[in-house]
């Protein structure tokens, strides 16, 4: 049965010109929501990286002869305090600048640390299935039996609180949407015969989750990542306006915004400005996290 | 060979299966996807597993790789490789030997590479992984393969994604990754299926070819007679889980024995024979459902020879020294010469 025609050599094959898929830069900025993100998002670490070069003032030194200031734009204002002073007379600018700072290091540390606790569980939750599934399972539910908030409170009531403290207890809570998430996208690509291949290739599991997976569940991954690292941001702004988070004299937006309560009727600008750049760093992050989806997970790549 | 009509050839083997079973549970209970089979692959020989959807000639390969899905259980009186039992090798020795001593191309091209890695990241990986001589020589042989696979210009394809390449050219780079190191077994579960006819033939001839120039094994799944007359030594039609007859690929297609052999090969045009008008051959009814478990011949309730017999467990027969079948009909219907 060998000798029908199957000897003759394979012919050369056939040489498709492909057209050049446009780059990761070009994807990039043809994607507007991405574009604004990015601006915002810069314009934030920015604040945060260059706020020593930039600060006109200490942010913790008070004058209590230059108290209430408005900002430049207002009557009274003037550029010796381009946002105004609060009411222990500190500059605003360089108080908002610094809590840029607290703002992106608690988004990026609660998300790495709630990352890598939430992917783990789901990466094995949905690899191995069975009853490592049911465990996994039965802790995420547990898991979101618990309000956060409720348990942030409880948390830094005992202990105290710190931005430490707040971090770690955010980072510990926020695993969940990382773990439900990353499970079921696990599942999904689980079955794909490239897994199968892989393992017919004798790799190994761990290389087979590192290596075939992960890299597969990654855009998923984005988009959680930054809804947490927002989500984050917001809950500590929400327990330093309580009390509970951050405490003064470091300059935390929530903070700020806390101790501008009593002001705000007569000093709008005390709760307006780091109200303002709260909004636009969570907006910033969440349109980055939408675009950073479309652009990592075209079609063709799926 | 051996001289007498009824000693079965021994030779030390290169894959023995004996008494493979495979249950699968599923909610009406436990499904009997594979029934105590027994095949033999020897070096350097074609072996075909031929059968319809849903017969388990692809849980059969699974099983061999040991990629059977949680909800299947495997049990055999003897899975062999090389003598090394491949139901007891724990996990690690599994993974070393395959990819490296067996490999597997899968039927879905599109699906078997990750979309996430370059064609040479793929590639490299295989070599890395059981041979570790260093990148250079993995690239080196992954461009040498790519080449023999008949992809042009290979060292710019490896910086490619799975994305930018044609489904025949993927399948190309899985048999190449396939052979990265050597492997001695090669198991193709329905290779060309995905692909169009004219790039099922080029695929085909590869595959014949490369078995060939460096000696490997080859197990191919197919449900395809057609791909089954062009490369295959020996013959193993799968029925509803069972193997109901193996023969020599010259000895199937001149003398089928069993009356579903007889029914797929009437499906197929002959060319000389088939007329213009003529109505090819066709199987009346379903495949019975494998839940449960089967008792007798699982082919009666479609069968035109079935007789109240074929309910209680059916003989094997022989009707060479390299062809048995299983059927209460010594001979039943037999082919008149074309």
């Amino acid at each position: 049965m060998m000798d029908t025609g199957i000897a003759t050599p394979a012919p050369a094959a056939v040489e498709i010109a492909l057209p050049k898929p446009p780059s990761v830069a070009r994807r990039m900025f043809g994607h507007p929501g991405l574009v604004i993100g990015l601006a915002l998002l810069g314009l934030c670490v920015a604040m945060a990286v260059l706020a020593p070069l930039i600060a006109p003032y200490d942010p913790y030194t008070q004058n209590l002869d230059a108290r209430l200031i408005p900002p430049v734009w207002l009557e009274k204002g003037s550029w010796a305090h381009p946002l105004g002073t609060d009411n222990l007379g500190r500059d605003y600018f360089s108080r908002t600048l610094y809590g840029a700072r607290i703002s992106l290091l608690i988004g990026l540390s609660v998300m790495l640390i709630s990352g890598i606790i939430g992917t783990t569980l789901g990466l094995v939750a949905g690899y191995f299935g069975g009853r490592v599934d049911l465990v996994v399972n039965f802790i995420i539910t547990a898991r979101l039996a618990m309000p956060v908030v409720l348990v942030a409170l409880a948390v830094v009531a005992m202990i105290g609180g710190s931005l430490l403290v707040v971090i770690l207890t955010l980072g510990l809570l926020k695993w969940d949407r990382f773990a439900v998430v990353m499970r079921s996208a696990t599942m999904q690509v689980r079955s794909l015969d490239y897994v199968a291949a892989a393992e017919a290739a004798g790799a190994s599991r761990l290389r087979v989750l590192a290596g075939e997976i992960l890299p597969n569940v990654f855009p998923h991954l984005i988009v959680v990542a930054t809804v947490e690292a927002g989500s984050a941001i917001l809950l500590e702004a929400a327990l330093s306006f309580l009390g509970l988070g951050v405490q003064p004299p470091l300059p935390s937006w929530g903070l700020m915004i806390a101790e501008a309560k009593n002001f705000m009727f007569f000093s709008f600008w005390l709760i307006a400005i780091p109200g303002t750049a709260l909004a636009a760093l969570v907006l910033g992050i969440n349109l980055v996290g939408d675009g950073l989806r479309d652009v990592f997970a075209p079609e063709g790549r799926a | 060979m051996s001289g007498t009509a009824l000693t079965p050839r021994r030779k030390a083997s290169l894959l023995e299966v004996k008494g493979l079973t495979v249950d699968i549970r599923t909610p009406s209970g436990p499904l009997q996807a594979v029934r105590d089979i027994s095949f033999e692959v020897d070096r350097g020989e074609t072996v075909c597993l031929v059968g319809e959807s849903g017969c388990g000639k692809s849980i059969t390969s699974l099983a061999i790789m040991g990629l059977l899905p949680r909800s299947a259980t495997c049990r055999a009186e003897r899975l062999a490789f090389d003598g090394i039992d491949l139901t007891t090798i724990d996990r690690h020795r599994r993974n070393d030997l395959r990819g490296n001593r067996m490999a597997m191309i899968f039927q879905e091209p599109m699906t078997a590479l990750n979309p996430a890695w370059t064609i040479g990241e793929q590639l490299i990986e295989v070599h890395r992984r059981h041979i570790g001589k260093g990148d250079k020589v993995a690239r080196a042989r992954a461009v040498d393969l790519l080449a023999k696979v008949g992809i042009a210009s290979p060292a710019e394809r490896l910086g490619q994604y799975p994305h930018q390449l044609s489904g025949g050219l993927r399948q190309r780079v899985m048999i190449a990754m396939a052979l990265m190191c050597e492997p001695e077994l090669l198991v193709a579960d329905e290779p060309t299926t995905a692909l169009d006819v004219t790039i099922q033939a080029q695929i085909l001839r590869l595959l014949a070819d490369i078995r060939r120039d460096l000696g490997i094994a080859l197990l191919l799944i197919t449900h395809d007679l057609g791909v089954v007359a062009r490369i295959a030594d020996r013959v193993n039609v799968m029925y509803a889980g069972a193997i109901v007859e193996s023969a020599t690929a010259a000895e199937l297609f001149a003398a089928p024995r069993h009356p579903y052999t007889q029914g797929l090969l009437a499906c197929l045009p002959r060319p000389g024979v088939t007329m213009a008008g003529d109505r090819l051959g066709t199987i009346p009814g379903v495949v019975p459902s494998l839940v449960g478990g089967i008792t007798g011949c699982a082919f009666r309730s479609r069968c035109g020879h079935a007789v109240p017999a074929c309910a209680a467990p059916v003989p094997a027969r022989t009707a060479s020294p390299t062809h048995t079948f299983t059927c209460v009909h010594a001979h039943v219907g037999e082919r008149e010469p074309a």
